[in-house]
């Protein structure tokens, strides 16, 4: 089978500075990739470049998704593709309602799709379907983006967007983060009640912990903007148990 | 970032899509303002006596007074010899079919989505379709009359309501109010009058369509909206102008009388002709706009959208003048390219517990500048007066500034008056957060100021609400940054 997304010797700059040099991944249809890597090895910067966020520039390498050249497309293009962002940080967007908000979002995929807009009864029918996966009130869904959510809030909202789009390629930018134990058992049995046989996960995390519920088939480390080591789920909770001061001696760093 | 940059320049770079002309006859007057102009244009109207003083004394006024220079606005010298004062579409000789008018004109208003012929309306709104200097059309006259309103040009009303017009021209607006209302008084040609009787609902929207088409003119234009005890209307403007290199100016004053208990909205889409990218052309908007609630319990609201003309200068304002009335200000101003826009409202309490409303929301792009200027007045005898106000800007691109000038003047201390305002401008991260879920970032920019106008754009009347909807994100594209 061919990998739904491969990667080949991609490297990217921040303000001309070299974060990504050199990286390599293929993830086929029905796999959970795991990035992990200590802080300021570059695993969000590579869900950027994914996503084609403007301040990242690629210098290097190719990406192909599906069979298309991904560093070609636009953003709402490699969205309406089937890529998707849970972002780290979810943004704010006051005075816009996520109603408003998804139903553009999801029309914009329908279109793309030679699909006609979506009925006003069908759009809220399918609102109130994907919001119980990640048990989202629907004093959330009718507020604006973002707006006054608490941080495992933004999280869930996220998880829901996904739902909403149903993509193929759905990557999880530290969506552990600032997440209680509660919270984080939502959010990932929604990530797992969306996952099938067709698509495929990549979950950036820095702990162990989000994979106890979300497990990978994969675990790569990502070190210095290079992909180090490759291996099964075992390797993660080898790093829980040693942090990452192992992965840098064999580096010949410290 | 750069990239970034030029994509929202992109957006906001859009056309204007009522920029064409008509070619039809016009009778134009000369050049130029003096006695002899106002008499022109009285005589062409065929005015009684005391209309030709009216607007006599306006131009002796006139010639006393200088342009304000205090709006926060930078307006070349206008050459008011330079301005043609009347120009009428021609009646052509002929068949008197289609109530007369020019089938070339029906197109026109056609073409801008305001059909004249009655069959052809989609739902209850009578429409008054201002051509130049005069009205060309007023429908659904005779429906409105069974209920006793009256709803026709201005000259028509001077010609065959002249009590009323005599009774209430100029008593919200005296021709001393300013250098622009002296100025449209001495040279108004033509406009909407309504007077909805006592007690009477007015069953329709009511609107007047104002088009300027003939070059070098200007156009003065005045709607006097009485509403007598208990009535109640609704009234739409709309206003759209050809592209021309040159500025054109535009004076009108609007006067609203409500009386007991009675409810006028008003509710305005200013898309004239804004210039082009490069601040070429467009109109100038010098408008005086204000409504008297009179009786007690009284409401005037007022609801703009702005989006167009070069310059805009105006302030639409409520004299609250009964105990108990109720003054509302809700607008939009969107300015973008080189538009200047200094408006706001003026909130004048002088009855007991009066109560106000501001919401101001501006929008900045590209290298326009735009102010909210206010002012809320309690008098010393206005008991128990309250106002609100809301102004907020949202700025679009780091080279078009937004300003602030509220004042107040309170003179009685029961008085409550609350002012708030906020700045904020689209970032770069809610654009691409939107892109990352597959909306462009020129619907995204539309999904944002929509968002961000929604609590106006809600006070307006359902069918223009979607148009107005599609004007803000048309009058933006091309510009966030």
């Amino acid at each position: 089978m061919k990998p739904m997304l491969e990667i080949k010797n991609l490297h990217a700059n921040v303000n001309g500075k070299e974060i990504l040099k050199g990286i390599n991944l293929s993830v086929k249809a029905g796999e959970v990739h795991a990035i992990m890597g200590p802080n300021g090895s570059g695993k969000s910067t590579l869900s950027s470049v994914l996503v084609g966020n403007p301040a990242f520039e690629v210098t290097e390498g190719e990406v192909t998704f599906d069979g298309k050249n991904l560093l070609d497309l636009s953003p709402e293009d490699r969205s309406r593709e089937g890529i998707f962002l849970s972002f780290q940080y979810p943004v704010e967007i006051p005075g816009v309602s996520m109603v408003n908000f998804m139903r553009a979002a999801l029309n914009e995929h329908r279109k793309y799709k030679g699909l006609p807009p979506v009925s006003a009864t069908d759009f809220l029918k399918l609102m109130r379907e994907k919001r119980a996966i990640v048990e989202l009130d629907n004093k959330l869904a009718s507020r604006s983006v973002n707006e006054g959510f608490s941080g495992g809030e933004k999280k869930r909202n996220e998880i829901f967007q996904m739902a909403m789009l149903e993509p193929k390629l759905a990557i999880l930018d530290e969506t552990d983060s600032g997440l209680d134990i509660d919270a984080l058992r939502i959010v990932a049995s929604g990530v797992n009640k969306l996952k099938t046989p067709e698509n495929a996960a990549i979950v950036i995390t820095h702990y162990q912990r989000l994979l106890d519920y979300i497990k990978p088939d994969v675990v790569h480390v990502l070190y210095k903007g290079r992909i180090v080591k490759t291996a099964g789920p075992e390797l993660a909770l080898e790093l829980e148990e040693k942090g990452y001061d192992w992965i840098k001696k064999e580096m010949g760093d410290e | 970032m750069q990239d970034s940059n030029n994509i929202i320049n992109e957006v906001t770079a859009g056309d204007y899509k009522y920029g064409f002309v008509t070619d039809i006859d016009t009778d134009v007057i000369h050049r130029g303002l003096d006695e002899e102009t106002v008499r022109i244009i009285s005589a062409k109207k065929n005015e009684p006596e005391w209309m030709l003083d009216f607007r006599l004394k306006a131009y002796r006024h006139w010639l006393t007074l200088e342009m304000p220079k205090w709006p926060h606005l930078t307006i070349p010298t206008i050459d008011y010899q330079d301005i043609i004062y009347y120009a009428a579409p021609k009646k052509k000789e002929g068949p008197k079919s289609l109530d007369e008018v020019d089938p070339e004109l029906l197109k026109t208003f056609d073409k801008l989505g305001i059909p004249l012929e009655e069959q052809k309306h989609l739902s209850g709104m009578a429409v008054d379709a201002v051509m130049d200097s005069v009205s060309v059309k007023t429908t659904f006259k005779e429906t409105l009359a069974e209920k006793g309103i009256i709803f026709c040009s201005f000259s028509e009303a001077v010609q065959h309501h002249p009590d009323l017009v005599q009774e209430y021209l100029g008593s919200v607006v005296s021709y001393r109010d300013n250098f622009f209302a002296a100025l449209n008084s001495a040279v108004f040609s033509d406009g909407s009058f309504v007077y909805i009787p006592k007690g009477v609902r007015c069953p329709m929207e009511l609107s007047t369509y104002f088009r300027i088409n003939a070059a070098n003119t200007g156009q003065f234009e005045r709607t006097l909206i009485v509403a007598d005890d208990e009535a109640y209307v609704s009234y739409l403007e709309g206003c759209t102008a050809p592209m021309r290199d040159e500025n054109q100016l535009h004076a009108a004053i609007v006067e609203i009388i409500a009386k007991e208990h009675a409810e006028v909205k008003y509710s305005t889409v200013q898309n004239w002709y804004p210039g082009d990218k490069d601040g070429k052309g467009g109109i100038y908007n010098f408008v005086t706009k204000r409504g008297l609630c009179k009786g007690e319990g009284s409401k005037i609201s007022w609801t703009q959208v702005e989006t167009g003309s070069a310059i805009t200068w105006k302030y639409p304002s409520c004299i609250l003048a009964g105990d108990n009335s109720v003054g509302e200000f809700y607008s939009v101003a969107v300015t973008n390219n080189y538009q200047q826009a200094d408006t706001g409202t003026k909130m004048i309490h002088l009855g007991k517990n009066t109560k106000s409303t501001i919401v101001s929301k501006g929008i900045s792009a590209g290298h326009s500048q735009n102010s909210y200027r206010g002012l809320v007045k309690v008098s010393p005898r206005a008991e128990g007066a309250r106002n609100h106000s809301q102004c907020d800007s949202l700025l679009l691109s780091s080279t078009c500034g937004a300003h602030t000038f509220p004042y107040a003047d309170i003179q009685n201390e029961t008085a409550v008056v609350e002012h708030e305002a906020t700045t904020s401008k689209i970032s770069e991260e809610q654009l691409f957060y939107c892109q990352q879920r597959g909306i462009s970032v020129e619907e995204a920019v539309g999904l944002i100021v929509n968002g961000y106008a929604r609590e106006v754009m809600n006070k307006l009347p359902m069918e223009f609400a979607v148009e107005a909807q599609k004007l803000l994100t048309i009058s933006l594209e091309g510009s966030v940054g």
